[in-house]
C-alpha cells in the first residue's frame, strides 16, 4: 500500500484463495463474490450452511470458506430444507441455477415455497444449460437459438420461458422475492443488497426469501462478456424485469 | 502520486472478460492485450493512475475479486 492511502475494497475473507473455474466475465462468480461480502459483513462464517446444487456451480464449495453441502441434481432445496428444522437458527441458502431449479427441480423449489421453508434461494437463471453443451432450458427466451434449438425456441412446441420469480411470489408463505441482474455496476450494487435482505429475513424467520439473477452465459451464448452485457439489456430484462415482487410488510412504529 | 485513489489488479487472479475496463467511468482501465499471464489470458491494467476516484465499479463488477482498491485518506 502507497503511504497516505487507506484500503476501502479486498477480495472477502470468505472467499477462499482457489481460482474459479468459471469462464471469464460469468456472473456466477460475480454472485460467490457479492454474496460471501454479504456473509463477511454480516459476520455470519461460522454460522452459514450453503447447499450446491449440479450444474456450473457443482464446485462451489471450492470457491466459498463456509459450510457446503452437495445435494442431488435438482434436490438442493429438499436438502436445504433439512439442514434448515434440524439448525432453525443457522443461516442456509440453496444456490442452484436454472436447470436445477426451474427443470429437474421444480417440484422441490415449488413445495419448498408453498411450505414456506425459512431459507433463502440464489437462482441464476441463464436461460441456457451451460455446462452440458448449450441446450435449451426452461428459461430460455423464445427465438433464442441453443444446441438443441437451432432454429430459435418455438412457443407452439415447448412453450414459453418460466418466470420462477412471479410463480413464487404467488405463495402466501414466501416472505420476499426479488430479480436483480449484475449487468451494471449499479445493478451489482442492487444484488448485494437484495442478498443482504434477503439473509436478513431470514434470521427474523419470516418464510422463504427468493433472489433470482437475471444471469449470463458468454460461452453458450457465443459472444464475448461485452456482448452478453448487451443481450441481457435487451434481450432478457424486458421479458425478465428487475425489481422486487413480493416484500414483508413493514411494521408500523 | 494518484490524485484520489489507485486499484490493484491481480494479474493471476484476472481472466480478461474486461468488464471492468467498461464500468470505469473515467477510462483509466485499459485491456492488457500485449501480454498475458500464465493461464494465457491478458489482463486488466490501470493504465492512468490520476484519473482513478476509486469509485468501486471495477471490484464490484469483477467476477474474479482480483481488484484491490485504494482511496486517499483526506487530511483534516
Amino acid at each position: 500500500m502507497k503511504e497516505g492511502y487507506e484500503l476501502i475494497y479486498q477480495r472477502p475473507k470468505t472467499l477462499t484463495d482457489t481460482r474459479m473455474h468459471y469462464c471469464p466475465g460469468c456472473f456466477h462468480s460475480t454472485m460467490h463474490k457479492l454474496m460471501m461480502e454479504v456473509v463477511e459483513e454480516m459476520d455470519l462464517q461460522e454460522n452459514t450452511i450453503g447447499v450446491c446444487p449440479v450444474g456450473c456451480s457443482v464446485f462451489a464449495y471450492e470457491y466459498m470458506n463456509i459450510d457446503v453441502q452437495e445435494a442431488a441434481h435438482g434436490r438442493a432445496a429438499a436438502v436445504a430444507t433439512g439442514i434448515k428444522r434440524i439448525h432453525p437458527d443457522k443461516l442456509v441458502f440453496s444456490y442452484q441455477g436454472d436447470g436445477d431449479l426451474a427443470a429437474i427441480g421444480t417440484a422441490e423449489t415449488i413445495h419448498a415455497c408453498n411450505r414456506g421453508e425459512n431459507f433463502t434461494f440464489i437462482f441464476i437463471n441463464n436461460g441456457i444449460y451451460g455446462m452440458t453443451g448449450g441446450q435449451m432450458a426452461p428459461t430460455t427466451l423464445v427465438g433464442q437459438k441453443t444446441s438443441t434449438s437451432p432454429y430459435g425456441r418455438e412457443p407452439a412446441k415447448v412453450g414459453l420461458p418460466l418466470k420462477m420469480a412471479e410463480i413464487v411470489s404467488r405463495f402466501g408463505r414466501v416472505a420476499y422475492v426479488e430479480r436483480v441482474s449484475c449487468n451494471t455496476a449499479a445493478n451489482a450494487r442492487k444484488a448485494k443488497k437484495a442478498v443482504r435482505k434477503a439473509f436478513e429475513y431470514q434470521l427474523q424467520k419470516l418464510g422463504t426469501t427468493f433472489i433470482e439473477v437475471a444471469s449470463n452465459c458468454p460461452s453458450q451464448w457465443k459472444c464475448t462478456p461485452e456482448e452478453s452485457l448487451d443481450w441481457i439489456k435487451d434481450h432478457v430484462l424486458p421479458y425478465f424485469p428487475l425489481g422486487v415482487f413480493k416484500e414483508p410488510e413493514k411494521k408500523e412504529k | 502520486m494518484p490524485q484520489k485513489g489507485y486499484v490493484e489488479i491481480s494479474i493471476e487472479g484476472c481472466k480478461g472478460c474486461n468488464l471492468c475496463v467498461i464500468s470505469c467511468p473515467t477510462d483509466c482501465l485499459v485491456l492488457n492485450t500485449s501480454d498475458t499471464n500464465s493461464f494465457g489470458l491478458h489482463y486488466a491494467t490501470l493504465a492512468d493512475e490520476d484519473k482513478c476516484i476509486a469509485c468501486l465499479n471495477c471490484a464490484v463488477v469483477c467476477p474474479d475479486a482480483a481488484i484491490t482498491v485504494y482511496r486517499k485518506i483526506k487530511s483534516a
